[in-house]
């Protein structure tokens, strides 16, 4: 059990040392480092928190909107004939 | 060869005049020489080759182009840490930094400014930063291996203190060491200790006055004989070689046309000479034939008066990305548009070449169709100064109207024991066969190292047989990290960034020897290896099969790119 929190934990670090390293932070001072973080996550948060709030909502409405156009298609083509 | 005798030997006052084929017509292009740092590089991706019957005119060279998301990281990367220096910038105009950096005193704050900020910005807040992977001290002879002091920065590398200790016995994979002469054994070394007591250490005045010493001439001759030239000239700087004594080859009204990514010494002696100077890409025999056609078509810009000369400058091997120069082709051009050739051989005289002769024994070209082959004995010799070689007459006239020729101190007479020595034994002429194992040792280690890290999976530029290798590190986050990795495995190497690489492709530039035994060279791969995986460096997309051997035929035959 110990063995494979240590190992999870050096993964994650090794993955947290990569993601320095890509984005270049790696370079900057922890002061910098700890700004670019925080102004990360909590863009990253407000992301996720809106698609979590409004995209259920928008995805339904999307489809109605075109269940609604296929559905009308057929009965007002019969209308027109009668 | 009654033909070439005529294009090559340069006439003293230089007015000779190019035949014209054909009629004049107006040509809108008259580019200047642009700044070597921009990325106008043309990266092709040439795969491998099969192997031809020509083969020693065709060598592989590769130029892999990384995948997309790396030059997207790459950016990536550059435009946070830009974002982060202009936070910076403004937290010191503000005042709530302290400004480490140069500032006008109060009382000069309305005159004109004397301090460009904006030009330093990417000195100030990206190579200050991480500015401990440059400029180590070391305090050993840099051999194959040496000895790095530690510093350490309280204030993130704006200041440096040394703690006292040293890293002992650091593998040395950047000096320019190629045959291992920088050495300190005293039995080598002999010959160099009693000319210092015969002669002293400093000259204190130039060769035209009262510095010409006996062994300077016998060094010329040396390296006449060693070149296959008539005649040799020898300078005690490097790359005062090249700016001082291209502006005495060529003046107004002449044309130059150089490689894209030629050394600065050639392009400050390029535009000293007051030359119309035009760039063409890089090994690019296409672009150069171009260049030549137009020239001869057009002549000089406003008045289409012939060029007096047109003089190809081109490098042996070019250290940042270990190609080797397409001679055979550039000679043949040479003849055809009657133009003049200037082979700067800094890097390659006596690290390629089965004898160790340069470029030219490398395609197995006669000397005597370079017009003026240039070099230095700072890398393969292991001492300082640099030489132009060519007919005797070019040498004669050098001697007399080169600026560093006449005016510079005389090389010091250790230095040029240095150079003789170490000359002789790579001839053979010191009786034993050192210098000879020690080229063939080169060459071997050249060709496993590159086969090995080819099959890594790393990115390697360049010709198969130049002794420099460069690996492509790309974003600047991993550049730092791989250097200081590599020291903490006590491996010294050299790592290069914007702007003296195009900014998206930073490198690490590994500097093979003779003097490193296969010993090192697999210690060296086994940690490129490790540390190739921890930071994810390994982006080469080809397949290679595993081959047997290692050393002899390097064909990549079996080799191919997957996308």
């Amino acid at each position: 059990m110990r063995m494979v929190l240590k190992y999870l934990k050096e993964y994650l670090s090794w993955l947290y040392y990569q993601y320095l390293l890509i984005t270049g932070i790696y370079v900057l001072e922890p002061w910098e480092q700890s700004i670019f973080n925080s102004v990360l996550f909590s863009s990253m948060a407000m992301v996720i928190y809106t698609s979590y709030v409004f995209v259920p909502v928008h995805v339904c409405l999307a489809l109605e909107f075109l269940s609604g156009i296929c559905g009308e298609q057929p009965e007002s083509t019969m209308a027109l004939i009668n | 060869m009654a033909r070439t005798t005529l294009s090559i030997a340069p006439v003293p006052n230089g007015n000779r005049k190019i035949q014209l084929n054909g009629n004049h017509f107006k040509s809108a292009i008259c580019k200047k020489n642009g700044y070597h740092n921009k990325a106008q590089k043309n990266i092709t991706s040439h795969g491998a080759r099969p192997p031809c019957s020509k083969q020693r005119f065709q060598r592989p060279e590769s130029f892999e182009q990384a995948p997309m998301y790396v030059a997207v990281m790459t950016y990536l990367g550059f435009g946070i840490v830009t974002l982060f220096g202009y936070f910076r910038d403004f937290l010191r105009a503000v005042g709530l930094e302290k400004c480490h950096i140069a500032r006008e005193r109060e009382e000069q704050k309305d005159f004109v400014p004397l301090y460009q900020d904006f030009e330093n910005f990417y000195t100030r807040n990206l190579y200050m930063r991480v500015r401990d992977s440059w400029n180590r001290p070391i305090c050993s002879l840099p051999g194959p291996v040496f000895d790095v002091m530690e510093r350490v920065s309280p204030d993130h590398n704006w200041t440096f203190s040394l703690t006292g200790k040293t890293i002992d016995n650091v593998i040395n994979m950047g000096s320019y060491n190629y045959l291992g002469f920088a050495e300190n054994n005293a039995d080598f070394l002999k010959t160099v200790e009693d000319i210092t007591q015969q002669y002293g250490l400093g000259v204190c005045s130039t060769r035209q006055e009262m510095g010409n010493l006996a062994i300077h001439e016998e060094l010329e001759q040396l390296v006449a004989t060693f070149l296959g030239v008539e005649s040799s000239m020898i300078l005690g700087m490097g790359f005062a070689t090249n700016s001082m004594n291209i502006p005495a080859l060529v003046g107004k009204g002449c044309l130059i046309l150089s490689d894209e990514l030629n050394h600065t010494s050639l392009i400050l002696g390029a535009r000293l000479s007051g030359a119309t100077i035009r760039v063409f890409k890089h090994n690019n025999m296409q672009s150069l034939e171009r260049l030549l056609r137009e020239a001869v078509c057009t002549g000089q810009p406003r008045t289409h008066r012939p060029w007096k000369k047109i003089m190809i400058i081109v490098e042996g091997i070019y250290s940042m990305e270990g190609s080797v120069v397409r001679l055979p082709d550039i000679v043949a051009l040479k003849m055809k548009y009657k133009a003049y050739l200037y082979l700067d051989e800094a890097h390659s005289i006596g690290a390629v070449g089965p004898t160790g002769r340069g470029v030219t024994e490398l395609f197995g070209l006669d000397p005597s169709d370079i017009d003026v082959m240039m070099g230095t004995f700072t890398k393969s010799f292991g001492a300082a100064g640099g030489y132009i070689a060519g007919k005797k007459e070019l040498v004669d006239y050098l001697r007399s109207y080169s600026h560093s020729a006449v005016y510079s101190s005389a090389m010091s007479p250790p230095v040029t024991e240095q150079i003789l020595r170490a000359m002789k034994c790579i001839m053979g002429l010191d009786g034993t066969t050192i210098g000879l194992v020690r080229v063939q040792q080169l060459a071997e280690n050249t060709h496993y190292f590159r086969s090995r890290l080819q099959e890594m999976g790393f990115i390697i530029y360049g010709n198969d047989d130049s002794p420099v290798v460069p690996i492509l590190l790309y974003m600047p986050g991993k550049v730092v990290a791989f250097s200081r990795a590599m020291l903490k495995r006590k491996i010294g190497v050299v790592v290069v960034g914007f702007p003296a690489t195009p900014i998206t492709e930073a490198r690490a530039r590994f500097c093979l020897s003779a003097a490193h035994t296969k010993a090192m060279l697999d210690q060296v791969l086994f940690d490129l290896n490790e540390v190739g995986d921890d930071l994810c460096l390994k982006f080469s997309r080809r397949i290679f099969s595993p081959r047997p051997q290692q050393h002899n035929n390097n064909d990549d035959a079996d080799s191919q790119i997957i996308d």
